[in-house]
Order: structure tokens, then sequence, then C-alpha cells
């Protein structure tokens, strides 16, 4: 079904205008500069208010968080790697790609409802997706369908809180969001970056 | 705990399924991804330091009491923006902000306000983009997928106002 080409998952012919979003990743970009600003700034703060000892709970605290997420996020990573190696990519763009319409949208929202994890598993693979051929449009879809209808944090969470009433009553409104989302995502990019449109008619 | 235990459960069960998909690929395929993976894991992991230790701090400089402030008892569609607006400047994971829309459900904040909270909350809650979406998706991505998100919590709310409360 799908060419075995583990060293070069996409082919050239894919005719993507851009790098291979999600496989070429810098370790430090503008956004991780902005980031580590607004962190360094909080933490002096934090500094300022509470002095060392505040400092070093939140940091002990959050050591412990980031020790516990660590085994998840690998799994997200390697999910993420199988699912972009075994998708044949052809299929992939074909539905989920930029002229999948309606049953694009409508595919990446019923992936986004029933990927199980947090978001340690929806960002590595809605990444491996937007790699294999889905465009903005349908990894939005997707995107926005994990964290309003998806059902993992419903019921770890919402449900407990909130209750079953409200969330199921928040989940049912929420439903046309993902498609909606989506396609105005199509809409805009189309209209944005229209020669990455015509780029990939050829594909 | 259970539930944690059911997600994990879950995810490398997923993991594994799909590996197996894989190596029945055959062994290169196999081995390709698993290297790609361990790769991508290896160069996420300073970001996601930065981004749990880091979201940390940023959520101590905003108080919670801050958030649940903004969620008052406005009930038009000013309370709504600032539900909104509440929302994606919510720190901490989903326990805090459940908690404050049922803290604003209980004290009389209106049901599309509380809704328009919890979606914007799920869409933007700055903490988990920049500490989840934007060192696993592209950025561009994440900016557009924001932007483009933005009239949606506005929507399930007039959607709320039409179908009425639960």
């Amino acid at each position: 079904m799908s060419e075995p080409s583990p060293k070069n998952p996409a082919p050239a012919e894919d005719a993507e205008s851009e790098p291979r979003p999600g496989r070429v990743r810098k370790p430090i970009g503008w956004s991780t500069i902005i980031i580590a600003a607004l962190v360094a700034v909080s933490a002096a703060l934090v500094w300022r208010r509470d002095g060392t000892d505040g400092v070093l709970d939140i940091l002990t605290h959050d050591l412990s968080l980031f020790s516990g997420i660590l085994p998840r996020v690998l799994a997200g990573c390697l999910l993420g790697a199988f699912i972009s190696e075994i998708l044949p990519h052809e299929k992939v763009s074909r539905s989920l790609g930029p002229k999948s319409g309606l049953t694009g949208l409508l595919i990446g929202t019923a992936f986004g409802a029933i990927l199980p994890g947090g978001p340690f598993t929806a960002y590595p693979v809605a990444s491996a997706l937007l790699a294999v051929g889905a465009d903005f449009g349908a990894t939005i879809a997707m995107v926005v369908s994990w964290t309003l209808i998806g059902y993992g944090r419903a019921v770890a969470w919402e449900i407990p809180i909130m209750g079953t009433d409200f969330t199921l009553w928040r989940i049912l409104i929420s439903l046309p969001l993902p498609v909606l989302a989506g396609a105005l995502g199509r809409f805009v990019y189309v209209r944005l970056y229209p020669k990455r449109e015509s780029d990939e008619d050829a594909a | 705990m259970s539930a944690a235990l059911f997600i994990d459960i879950l995810l490398w069960g997923s993991v594994f399924g799909v590996g197996l998909i894989a190596f029945r690929r055959g062994p290169p395929v196999f081995k390709a991804s698993l290297r790609e993976g361990s790769m991508d894991f290896i160069n996420i992991v300073p970001r996601i330091a930065l981004g749990v230790i880091g979201s940390g701090y940023i959520a101590a400089i905003i108080p919670q009491e801050v958030i649940t402030g903004w969620l008052g008892p406005d009930s038009g569609w000013l309370g709504v923006a600032t539900a909104v607006v509440a929302g994606a400047a919510t720190p901490g994971g989903p326990v805090i902000g459940f908690s404050i829309g049922t803290v604003a459900l209980k004290s009389g904040g209106g049901v599309p306000q509380v809704v328009a909270y919890v979606v914007a909350w799920a869409l933007f809650a700055f903490q988990r983009v920049i500490l989840w979406e934007i060192p696993f998706m592209p950025a561009r991505f994440v900016w557009f997928r924001c932007a483009v998100s933005v009239p949606f919590p506005f929507v399930a709310a007039a959607i709320a106002m039409v179908i009425g409360k639960p």
C-alpha cells in the first residue's frame, strides 16, 4: 500500500512548497525565546514576591510534574512517528488534503474525537498528519475536535468537576465547531497563500 | 488516579498497536519510525521542560481570583467577551479551568458566558498553547489555528443562548 521509504517519508513529488512541518525541528525558535523571556520575568516576579523559597517550591513541584509527563511525551512522539510512517501518503492527502472538502473536515473531526490520550498525543499526531499531506483545514478540525469534543478530558476532568449534564450539553453545543473552524481555516488559508494552493493542485 | 491509569493504558496500547502495524510492514520501517520518534522526543524535551517548569512561574503571577473576577455577573455579549479573555488567560491545568467554570456557574454567572469560558479555555488556554502546541506543531500552524478559532467561543455562546440551559 504505502511505499517503504523509511528514510524519506514524504517523497519529493508531494510538491510541498515548504519544509515538511513537524519533521524539521529547530530546538530553538523565536517562540522558544519569547517563552523563555516570559518565564524569566515571571520567575523574577515570584522571587521578588516570595523570595528564594517561593522560586524553589515551584521548581520542585514542576520538576516532579515534568518527570511524570516524560513517559507520556515519549509515547506521543512514538505514536506520531508510527502513524506518519504507516499512513499511506497519497491516501491521506486525498482524504485530508486541501481538496478533501467537507468529508476531509469530518474525518479530521472524527479522528480528533476518538484520539486517546492528552496533549502529549494530540499534537504529535496532528503534526504527523500535517507532515503526510493533511492540510491546515483538516488538521485544525482535528485539533479543535480533540480539544472540544474529545472524550479524554471530558471523562477525566470535566464530568467530575462540572457535572454530566453541563458537560454533555457543552459537547452538544460544540459538535459543529470543529468542522466550522476547519472550513474557516481552509477559507482563510487559500486566500492568504494562494500560491501554495496551486502547488498542491499539482500533487 | 484511575483515569490517569486508563489514559496511560489506552496510550501505550495505541503505541503498541501502530508499532505492530509498522513492524509488519518490515523491520526497516519499524526501526526508522522508532528512531524518528525517539529523535522527536529528544528534540522536544528541552522545550517541554521550559514549558512545564516555566508555566508554574507564569501561573504563580496570575492569581486565580483575577480570573474568577472577570467571570462576573455581566450577562450580555460583553460578559461573553470577558469570559473568552478569561479562558485564554487561565493558568494551570484542567482542574483549575473547570473549577473556575463551576464557581462561576454556582455564583450566578450566565450559562452562555460559562460555555464561552470553557470553550475559550479549551481552545486558547495560554499554558497549553505554550507548553504543548508550540513545541509539537509548526509555529505558523499554531498562530493560524488560534486566529481562526477566535469566533468559536462566541458561536458556542450564541448557540447556548438559542437552545437554552442544560
